[in-house]
């Protein structure tokens, strides 16, 4: 490529202008073409960008999702339910004395006073990580690589903790979490699973995927 | 602006004739104004109450039509959604399509397209056309759908429309409306079809002014770059002798 | 400043010769852009090849996206389309962009061949380029044809319907020719999903792959000149030609301000009048496919109908066979016919402006009847409709089959030696 054009004789043989060339007003001329073409091309690949968002369709299918408790008994999990955008949610009934226990604060807990404030609602930010003390709502999504944990309600020793006192274990990669959703030190998962927005509307009927921030 | 009206111009004076399909029928003229919201407000109502039980808009969603209607979610949900839908649900019916044909010998179609494939006006001419015509399975027949075959569902609105020629006129072209035999007066009726056609007209492409919008500003910035290619382009071909 | 700025040219310049080591960069460049001379005088028409090979792009980039989204089935087509142009964001733009692009592209199409046929773009040595072309005019026509089908709409349907039945006016095999194409015993999903293979994977490859081969061909025998000159005859010491311009600044110079005037008419368009009063988009294609029920009056879309109505014209059984078949011959004879100009065109010289009354009057005629024939196409059928596409198709046909005789017996001047100063 050659700039000669810009000295004006850059036209093949007797093309050669006879006025002097301007050079400024070319490099203007060149530079402010260039910059509201550069303009127009970053707008040109806007939808092209924004058509990868969720759709209507996609939003629609995550809308929330009303859920009725009633028939859920301590100790039992219902789920995973694809509530909340269509991801699996756990919700689990906590007996009085797994509720006692999760006020204990386990050191093993890697954050148990839910310090990561994006992982929950702050109305979720208490020893249950939920609104009631005796039902938990968490997202089915191991915070390490996004597999769906198991629920493991039961005290008792297991295959991957003698010492198990009831919560999820990712089949994954061996995380472990509490009844509250509390991650435990020492696993490859880095956070506590996500609480998702929800609000009651009654005792038993729980709407998962707005509160009143986002309703 | 000026290349939007030739455009337009252009457009309307290449597209093929809307006549009343084969019937022949002369069209009221109906200017659809997506601008004004009352009226397709009042248009998304009736169709709600008086066609959405067969008719579904399947392609559309309730949450769109509130959002671009300015209708609040709740208000459309309380006021339009019959079937116990989500306001982010697509706007179908209820009706089963088994019984739907079993009654109307064929299941009546969606209609979120209509507008589009007939036309605003047609949809408008439409709904004032019904007449009584005992003939017809539905006691109605229409003028701008031969042989049409659904009832008039805005009858109660509109009143018994009848054929006004002398017994025996092979294509009648004047139909009178039975005095007091409809909620709304003559006017009122009119108005209706015209809030319902222009809903259509809505439905049929909900993203219309929206496209209109972006394209005057795409058009004033292809017109700016195109100053300066222009300059550009004279200023090398100084050169070329 | 002053180092800052030896530094860099440094450094690129080592890194354009590591790689001129290893592949033919700098060579690549100069030859196909840098250093490629185009005739001074290149006019309106010598834009559209360009213009050509950016809606081609834009075809590509929103086509891809807009599979992104499609659903190639029976029941899923229709709702996706509208599924893009409701719920997916700027659905709407990517989809009118594609569809207004195929309108788009058969018109600089058409602009380009008729260039073609006014500068005697197909002559020695061009022969194989102007083939070439015809070959990416086919393949471009099939894939209309195959794209069209996709929104599956009643439209889309029956056009299938009535393009596959074609086959089924040849002898013999024509019944069994059709079921073999739609893989069904009627147009059917199991079709819809062969020609989604074919428009978005297998013509596009090969469009891309002739639309290349058709590049390197022009870059070797070099661009035609309006008045016929060849520019390579008269070259400066350095071996530039002095009537010609390079690649930079004065084509790009043009070919960008081309551009942006092309994209101000399409996106008038787009934005303003995606259905062009139903021919770029058309009504009865915004209802459901229906194999129960024809829209009332089927064309073809705009770019085919010159064509649909020299099919229709042919209303004579010849030797035994039905009239159909006829038409099915005429309208491909029509389609490929204008790869034969190399070799009908018997002028000593190229451009319409050296050539005499006999073949501009040709031109005009030929023209004209494509036109008519183009607007014919769209309409119903009548009696004088078909006697005038009658009369049209044997003109189209003798723009053709006359040209050895009256591009050899008409006057011309001779092209000048050098192109004219501006």
């Amino acid at each position: 490529m050659s700039t000669n054009a810009l000295e004006g004789d850059g036209a093949a043989g007797d093309l050669a202008g006879g006025q002097p060339v301007n050079r400024e007003r070319r490099y203007f001329l060149i530079g402010a073409t260039a910059a509201i073409g550069a303009v127009g091309a970053i707008a040109a690949a806007v939808p092209f960008v924004q058509s990868w968002l969720p759709s209507a369709k996609a939003r629609a299918a995550g809308a929330p999702v009303r859920i009725d408790i009633s028939k859920l008994r301590p100790g039992e999990m219902l789920g995973p339910i694809p509530a909340w955008r269509g991801k699996p949610v756990f919700v689990v009934r906590r007996g009085e004395e797994t509720v006692m226990r999760l006020e204990e604060n386990s050191p093993d807990l890697a954050d148990p006073t839910s310090d990561n404030l994006g992982m929950q609602p702050e109305y979720a930010r208490n020893a249950w990580r939920s609104r009631k003390p005796e039902i938990g709502i968490y997202l089915g999504l191991c915070t390490h690589l996004g597999c769906s944990p198991k629920y493991y309600g039961s005290v008792r020793p297991e295959p991957f903790d003698e010492n198990w006192q009831g919560g999820f274990f990712c089949p994954c990669h061996g995380s472990r979490f509490d009844l509250a959703g509390r991650v435990v030190k020492a696993v490859p998962a880095p956070d506590n699973l996500e609480v998702p927005p929800h609000r009651f509307i009654s005792a038993s009927v729980v709407i998962i995927g707005e509160d009143e921030e986002t309703a | 602006m000026s290349v939007r009206i030739l455009l337009l111009a252009a457009a309307l004076a290449a597209s093929p004739t809307v006549l009343g399909a084969a019937t022949g029928w002369p069209m009221q003229p109906m200017t659809p104004d997506l601008e004004d919201q009352p009226s397709l407000q009042r248009g998304l109502g009736l169709y709600a109450n008086y066609c959405l039980g067969c008719h579904a808009l399947g392609f559309q969603r309730y949450e769109r039509t509130a959002d671009d209607l300015g209708i609040p979610h709740d208000v459309a949900l309380n006021e339009l959604v019959f079937t116990g839908q989500k306001i982010g649900e697509l706007m179908t019916t209820a009706m089963d399509p088994e019984s739907a044909k079993a009654w109307f010998g064929a299941p009546p179609p969606d209609l979120t397209m209509v507008a589009r494939v007939r036309s605003p006006e047609w949809i408008y001419n439409y709904l004032k056309t019904f007449y009584i015509d005992e003939s017809r399975p539905f006691g109605v027949n229409n003028k701008v759908f031969g042989n049409v075959g659904m009832p008039h569902a805005l009858i109660g609105l509109q009143g018994a429309q009848r054929e006004a020629c002398p017994a025996g006129t092979a294509d009648c072209r004047e139909l009178v409306v039975e005095a007091g035999s409809g909620l709304l007066t003559q006017e009122q009726y009119d108005q209706a079809a015209y809030d319902l056609a222009n809903f259509l007209h809505y439905v049929g492409e909900p993203m219309r002014l929206e496209r209109q919008r972006l394209g005057i500003y795409v058009l004033i910035f292809l017109a700016v770059f195109g100053v300066f290619t222009y300059l550009l382009n004279r200023e090398f071909w100084k050169d070329v002798h | 400043m002053e180092q800052a700025k030896g530094r860099i040219p440094k450094i690129w310049s080592s890194l354009v010769g590591w790689l001129d080591e290893r592949f033919p960069v700098t060579e690549t460049w100069e030859y196909h852009l840098s250093k490629y001379y185009a005739p001074k005088n290149h006019n309106f028409w010598y834009l559209m090849g360009w213009l050509a090979t950016f809606v081609l792009v834009n075809q590509l980039l929103t086509g891809i996206w807009l599979t992104m989204s499609y659903i190639p089935s029976g029941e899923g087509a229709f709702a996706s389309v509208e599924y893009i142009m409701r719920d997916v964001e700027f659905g709407w733009l990517l989809r009118y962009l594609h569809s207004t692009g195929a309108s788009a592209f058969f018109i600089i199409v058409y602009l380009h061949m008729f260039r073609g046929l006014m500068y005697g773009s197909y002559r020695k040595p061009r022969e194989l380029l102007w083939l070439i072309g015809m070959a990416i005019y086919l393949v471009l026509m099939a894939e209309g044809f195959f794209g069209y089908l996709l929104p599956w709409g009643n439209m889309s349907y029956w056009g299938a319907q009535v393009i596959v039945s074609l086959f089924g006016a040849i002898p013999f095999v024509g019944p069994d020719l059709m079921e073999w194409i739609r893989g069904d015993f009627l147009m059917s999903e199991i079709t819809l999903n062969r020609f989604f293979a074919l428009h978005v994977v297998a013509l596009p490859l090969l469009l891309v792959a002739l639309v290349f081969v058709h590049f390197v061909a022009l870059h070797h025998v070099g661009s035609t000149a309006p008045d016929g000159v060849d520019i390579k005859k008269h070259k400066d010491a350095s071996g530039k030609p002095l009537d010609g311009i390079p690649f930079w600044p004065y084509s790009v110079t043009h070919d960008v301000h081309a551009t942006v005037v092309f994209l101000f008419i399409f996106c008038a368009v787009v934005f303003f009048a995606p259905e062009m009063g139903g021919y770029f988009l058309e009504k009865p294609n915004f209802e459901m496919a229906n194999p129960l029920k024809t829209p009332e009056h089927i064309a073809p879309v705009w770019y085919y109908t010159p064509f649909y109505a020299m099919l229709r014209a042919a209303t004579y059984p010849l030797f035994g066979v039905p009239a159909k078949f006829w038409g099915l011959v005429v309208m491909a004879a029509a389609i490929v016919i204008p790869a034969l100009l190399p070799w009908l065109d018997r002028s000593p010289v190229a451009s319409m402006r050296c050539k005499g009354l006999a073949s501009k009057s040709m031109l005009g005629v030929f023209v004209l009847s494509f036109l008519v024939l183009g607007y014919l196409g769209i309409t119903p059928p009548s009696p004088w409709a078909t006697a005038l596409a009658q009369l049209c198709t044997v003109l189209y046909f003798a723009y053709f089959m006359l040209m050895p005789w009256y591009t050899q017996v008409e006057k011309t001047t001779p092209p000048p030696e050098r192109i004219a100063p501006r």
